[in-house]
């Protein structure tokens, strides 16, 4: 673990600052989540019952179908959709539905990016430098209430 | 993306507005996968059920009709819809579903797209043939295309398998090119399978060992080449538990005659798959013995799936509920030949036109009390818990006879 910034391979959208949620494992819309919900429902995933909803995803691999190119857009037009994801390897679906749904992506690293970002910690990510970093306590965003966990920020630094 | 003077008329928007929609999609998705330009496409396969979709799907798919612009300007058409409008009732679903459906068809016709709504097009309607560049998009689809066919698609998405429909073209990356399609991983298969769920959970253990999209395994040491209907349940349980898109099997898929051919001559065997390695991943599924329904989906059935089924409910009586999925195509036939009749007269019932997993999955379990779940599709299983089901890995017989007794033996 480090506070390093990682470059990726693969980016797509807006600049987000938020919690992550890590895990070594995969993701599929239609196959883990129970999109009603904002929960990963799938009882052998390493996050289940976790919200996703405003957290950004630090994941292993894309799995599974081609759903996940609706789904992402249906779940920002209610507003229970991830900041963004991360992922050492993309499929297609996922950048497809990326694009879609207005998720901010990167994908592709040099090191196994679930191991090198702690579960729950502070993180931005930034594709227009197709990085993701880990952020020091004086670099968090500021909330009404206080609570920096869920704060997500879009646009430029 | 290098664009030509087509592209680059349609990306100014003079080709109207629904055009100009589809080919920013396009290039937003191909500058990701750093593609150098566009490839033509022959063909377009869209997964758009509504449970996937939902409202803001479908309010995108109307805006899109609302410009009319007349369309798409290549064949286009559907995977299964989230419904059998016939049998609706049967399977619980609201009217908001149906509502929701109705919805998404009338905009998809208006586009010009032709509603096929099946997932096994290319034992239906027209397979892709060697080198033919396509936007294909159910998973099972690319991946039998890609591997059976020689094809070349990437997983397509229904907003990127339509942005492929209205502008004739998609970007050139990932299995469009053949760096692409050399094996990356080499695996050799001690034992043929015999039944369609074992085909099925073979390739879920190829799939979980290729581990990606962008790993091709290569398969060697099969006795026999495989039917039809074998390589359907093998490909489509391999791209859902490894999100694989392209198989090899040694000597029998067109671009693997011999290793060299695809690059496997310089990679070790790298994992050995055996008949209790196929066991091991069914019975990690066989939790319990008592079930609450059948179902055979996913993929859909083809004429002779549907042919063996009714053979084998001839003169039982189920006790629970057993659904047989297939598609528009092959309704009729199943009809004609009367399997239809021997199946829903041992108490199953025949649906066309949906898959079981698209047709509000979760919804149906809550409404109907379905939670254990006997199937022959590896796929099935491996989508299904996710939707809060026990789904069960059982051969085709064994399905059956399970309708008939309440349990899986």
């Amino acid at each position: 673990m480090s506070n390093a910034s990682h470059k990726s391979r693969h980016a797509m959208g807006k600049r987000v600052v938020g919690q992550a949620l890590v895990a070594h494992d995969g993701f599929s819309a239609r196959y883990d989540l129970n999109r009603l919900e904002g929960v990963f429902s799938r009882p052998a995933h390493k996050l289940v019952n976790q919200s996703y909803v405003d957290k950004i995803l630090v994941l292993d691999t894309a799995k599974g179908g081609v759903a996940t190119a609706w789904m992402l857009h249906e779940m920002r037009s209610r507003n229970m959709v991830p900041s963004a994801i991360v992922f050492n390897t993309v499929n297609t679906i996922l950048a497809q539905g990326a694009a879609l749904g207005d998720v901010s992506m990167l994908a592709g690293f040099d090191v196994d990016i679930t191991s090198q970002i702690p579960h729950g910690a502070m993180v931005e990510v930034d594709p227009e430098a197709q990085t993701i970093r880990v952020l020091s306590p004086d670099e968090y965003p500021q909330t009404t209430s206080g609570d920096a966990s869920t704060r997500k920020v879009h646009g430029p630094k | 993306m290098k664009l030509n003077d087509e592209e680059q008329a349609m990306l100014a928007g003079e080709a109207g507005i629904v055009a100009k929609t589809a080919i920013e999609h396009q290039i937003k998705v191909g500058k990701f996968f750093h593609a150098v330009d566009f490839v033509p496409v022959t063909q377009a396969h869209i997964m758009a059920d509504t449970e996937s979709l939902g409202q803001a799907g479908v309010v995108w798919l109307e805006r899109l009709a609302d410009a009319n612009e007349g369309g798409v300007r290549i064949p286009t058409i559907t995977d299964p819809r989230g419904t059998d409008f016939s049998k609706a009732s049967l399977l619980g679903q609201a009217e908001w579903m149906l509502e929701l459906e109705r919805r998404a068809i009338n905009a998809f016709t208006r586009l010009g797209v032709s509603m096929t709504d099946t997932c096994i097009n290319y034992q239906t309607v027209l397979q892709a043939t060697r080198d033919e560049h396509v936007a294909f998009g159910d998973t099972g689809v690319v991946v039998y295309s890609n591997s059976v066919g020689g094809a070349r698609s990437n997983f397509e998405g229904g907003p990127s398998a339509l942005s492929a429909g209205l502008t004739g073209r998609t970007p050139r990356y990932g299995y469009h090119l053949d760096a692409h399609r050399q094996a990356t991983i080499r695996i050799k298969a001690d034992w043929t399978p015999k039944t369609l769920d074992d085909w099925g959970a073979l390739g879920g253990i190829v799939g979980k060992l290729a581990g990606n999209y962008w790993q091709v395994p290569l398969l060697e040491g099969l006795d026999r080449a495989p039917t039809s209907d074998e390589l359907k349940h093998f490909g489509a349980a391999m791209a859902s538990f490894g999100s694989t898109a392209l198989f090899h099997l040694l000597g029998i898929t067109p671009e693997a005659q011999r290793l060299s051919d695809v690059g496997a001559d310089k990679l070790p065997v790298a994992h050995r798959v055996g008949e209790k390695d196929v066991q091991a991943l069914k019975n990690h599924y066989a939790v319990e013995k008592d079930i609450d329904v059948v179902v055979f989906s996913a993929p859909q059935l083809s004429i002779y799936e549907l042919r063996d089924l009714a053979t084998m409910c001839e003169g039982k009586q189920f006790k629970k509920p057993l659904l047989a999925i297939t598609s528009p195509q092959v309704k009729p036939d199943c009809d004609r030949f009367g399997y239809t009749q021997r199946i829903e007269e041992a108490g199953g019932t025949v649906l066309s036109g949906m898959c079981f997993y698209q047709s509000y999955a979760r919804e149906m379990s809550e409404t109907k009390g379905w939670k254990r779940l006997a199937t022959n599709s590896a796929k099935l299983v491996n989508i299904l818990g996710g939707y809060g089901y026990v789904p069960m890995l059982a051969s085709m017989n064994e399905c059956v006879e399970a309708a008939q007794t309440g349990a899986l033996q």
